[in-house]
């Protein structure tokens, strides 16, 4: 009780300070030596506002206070203690107020660490910070509150969603948002310095920092999400193109390409509308996100209530975002007349500018896919939906321009780059080639798209290897980032040419026979957990040439909400995954078996994990300002 | 004439202007090809010939109508209107269960009965097709 009227009245003060900072950036912008104090307190108050609010929410769900709405919503007595406290951003209410959190831990973070910047645009930055806090705060305060009381007070909760019930998903939002919010920065500076022509090499020199960390987390955030989709949803897969997956993924592929803008920005001062335009498109991506899944439009685990004021004011509000940002971007942006637009054919600019060519394209096929069935939906009601065929066919066959794009593009000098010493580049690309033709060869797969990706990969690949050997390119980041890259389409090549899978329905005691495998159901055991009961099958595996594997998949029954889950059972080495779940079908006495081998799974990860440490490594790296 | 200069920067426009109208072109095609449409049973018995093409059927599955082999399963699906047969041999999400909803993917033999390939996973136990709320609605 306690806590929710603290928590709501933190948010009300929070909402009052914003509009004090308001008036002191107003003010503090027309007379402009040196920063007024009271913004550096107020933005601190902000923050500490929001953070009590967050802590006592925190504290509503530890102390099972169910005379609070989401607190009753989502959690439950029985519910372990790590669950408790990782239920309160695992749903819409509690989950916008980490949001806010974040984007006013950033906003106090910005205002710290840039002290050598110019006072006008610090305090621009901020002002356009505000706004896109305020809209927040109305928006919680307004329609989705998390201190909403219940009277009379419930006895017991409704629980959270059991398959969200997992140490992985307990921090995939946080560290998502974390890169979601972090472009929010980047947004409203990008704002600020377009109306301050203040978009230069400094600037890209400073906020090239703020790119990397949202970036990295992005990254982080979205492979936390996949992991957990590929053991959790027992489907054995990683990346289906849902919906819900395709709009961290757009942000994604914005941020991408305009980290690699920003390194042109700060070498050779062009490239500036590009640079604006990504920043804007960036922080629109992630807001689109958000609408997209908190508005119940796409149906997932992420979509918590269907409440379509919800959606229209993140509609409304996403719309003022963007008609302001391009009324911004055609009224202050000024081509810098000493920019020297010309582009020499064979450069590190002219590599970097196709391949953000590339990345757009991805980026719209990503955008037509997820958003063409709404919008058929919402004018002629037919419903329909876009799978994976589509993606490939459109993907694929620009991936292997990209890939040497991407080998080639950090070999060239800026400005102007000749053929000198380039010759073995050409000689790595055959021998990629034949490789991959080596390894094609022996399977039965699509022989050209295999071989083209492959070897387009492993080009990339052993280009990167080498310039591990080379001292001349100092760019670590690079070198590990792309490289990472490489292993990534290489691993999920072969994880799809080499892939097997046996589905089954076995009754106890019985053994299915294939070709090279032999799968034995054993027994079934039970057992009582707290706020589950569990079924644990036993199955032994024998294959060819392989020694003999005892396999556990387990079913969890939670009680509250009643709710199937299956734990598969996944054997983990460096070279294959080997993956088995089990389902009952209407308690009869078969049971639905699948059997996964999926080579070079950890491969997967690892690389994702490889490219952010390229990231984290340029975060890092000392760079000083010509 | 024209400056070599102002040549060039036709060309770049023009090459522009292509390449998006084929990426464009390209993209809508390959949407055309690769969208699967959604059916309720309703939807099918109304259908004067039966697609060829992969589609997903969504309703509720009919009490006592689940049936499990050792390579199959079959099932009915209901919107309350009229239903269709189907069958499957996969993996079978952990939410299905009868008076459930549930999307399956697949071809149709003919028009009661339903070849899935793919019963889709739906992560909230309250799901349910869009159409088969109406319909439960409308009663």
């Amino acid at each position: 009780m306690l806590s929710s009227s603290i928590g709501y009245y933190a948010l009300i003060l929070g909402l009052i300070s914003s509009l004090f900072l308001i008036y002191f950036c107003i003010l503090n912008f027309r007379d402009h030596k040196y920063l007024n104090t009271k913004i550096l307190s107020f933005t601190f108050f902000q923050f500490l506002f929001v953070i009590t609010s967050f802590i006592s929410l925190i504290v509503s769900f530890a102390l099972s206070d169910f005379s609070n709405e989401t607190v009753f919503n989502n959690s439950h007595t029985t519910k372990p203690i790590f669950y408790k406290i990782a239920g309160v951003w695992g749903n819409h209410e509690g989950s916008l107020l980490l949001w806010l959190l974040v984007l006013t831990l950033f906003t106090l973070i910005f205002l710290l660490k840039t002290k050598e910047q110019p006072l006008k645009y610090r305090i621009l930055t901020i002002l356009f910070q505000q706004i896109i806090i305020i809209g927040f705060f109305i928006f919680i305060i307004k329609t989705s509150s998390p201190f909403n009381y219940i009277f009379p007070t419930p006895k017991e909760g409704l629980g959270l969603n059991p398959i969200l019930q997992d140490p992985i998903l307990a921090i995939h939002p946080p560290i998502l948002y974390l890169g979601y919010v972090g472009s929010s920065i980047i947004f409203s500076s990008a704002l600020a310095a377009t109306v301050l022509s203040f978009i230069n090499n400094n600037w890209a020199f400073h906020i090239k920092k703020w790119v990397l960390a949202s970036w990295i987390f992005l990254t982080l955030g979205i492979l936390l999400g996949s992991v957990w989709a590929y053991y959790e949803l027992g489907w054995g897969g990683f990346w289906f193109w849902d919906p819900v997956e395709n709009v961290s993924l757009m942000p994604w592929l914005a941020l991408t390409t305009l980290l690699h803008c920003i390194l042109v920005l700060q070498k050779r001062s062009i490239l500036t509308s590009w640079v604006i335009i990504l920043s804007i498109s960036t922080f629109t991506l992630s807001m689109c996100g958000t609408f997209l899944v908190r508005s119940g439009i796409l149906n997932s685990v992420h979509t918590f209530a269907n409440d379509p004021e919800r959606g229209i004011f993140i509609l409304i509000f996403l719309f003022s975002l963007i008609i302001l940002s391009i009324i911004i971007f055609f009224f202050f942006h000024k081509r810098n007349e000493s920019e020297n637009e010309s582009f020499f054919w064979l450069s590190k600019e002219t590599a970097i500018l196709m391949n953000n060519w590339f990345m757009m394209y991805f980026l719209s096929v990503v955008l037509i896919g997820t958003v063409y069935p709404i919008f058929l939906d919402v004018i002629t009601s037919e419903k329909i939906s876009v799978g994976p065929p589509f993606y490939h066919k459109l993907i694929i066959p620009f991936l292997v321009p990209f890939l040497i794009f991407m080998a080639i593009g950090p070999k060239l000098r800026w400005i102007k780059s000749n053929f000198d010493n380039k010759l073995n580049l050409i000689f790595v690309l055959f021998f990629s080639i034949l490789i991959s033709f080596l390894i094609v060869k022996n399977f039965d797969v699509n022989f050209l798209i295999n071989l083209t990706i492959i070897s387009g990969a492993l080009y990339l690949f052993f280009i990167t290897i080498r310039d591990f050997f080379i001292k001349k390119n100092k760019n670590n980041s690079q070198k590990i980032a792309h490289f990472g890259f490489s292993l990534l389409i290489l691993s999920i090549m072969f994880n799809n040419i080499f892939s097997s899978e046996i589905i089954t329905n076995l009754k106890v005691g019985e053994i299915l026979e294939t070709s090279n495998t032999k799968i034995t159901f054993n027994e079934v055991n039970q057992k009582n957990e707290k706020n589950y009961k569990s079924i644990i099958g036993s199955f032994t595996i024998e294959t060819k040439n392989e020694k003999t594997e005892k396999f556990k998949p387990e079913l969890r029954i939670y009680n509250q909400p009643i709710t199937i889950t299956s734990e598969a059972d996944i054997k983990t080495t460096l070279v294959s995954d080997k993956f088995m779940t089990i389902n009952v079908v209407q308690n009869q006495d078969y049971f639905n078996v699948r059997y996964q081998v999926k080579p070079f799974m950890i491969w997967i990860w690892l690389s994702v994990i490889l490219i952010s440490v390229g990231g984290l490594v340029s975060f890092f790296k000392k760079e000083y300002e010509k | 004439m024209y400056g070599r200069k102002v040549k060039l920067r036709f060309l770049f426009i023009f090459i522009i202007l292509t390449t998006l109208i084929l990426t464009v072109f390209l993209i809508l095609k390959s949407l055309e090809e690769n969208v699967i449409y959604f059916q309720s049973p309703t939807d099918i018995k109304k259908l004067s010939d039966i697609y060829k093409k992969k589609i997903r059927v969504g309703g509720m599955v009919k009490k006592n109508s689940v049936s499990i082999s050792a390579n199959e399963l079959k099932f009915i699906i209901s919107d309350f209107k009229n239903e269709i047969i189907v069958t499957y041999s996969g993996a079978v999400p952990n939410l299905f269960e009868e008076e459930k909803g549930v999307v399956a993917e697949g071809y149709l033999k003919d028009k009661n009965f339903f070849l899935a390939t793919k019963i889709l996973a739906k992560h909230d136990e309250n799901y349910m097709p869009p159409e088969v709320k109406e319909a439960l609605e409308e009663k």
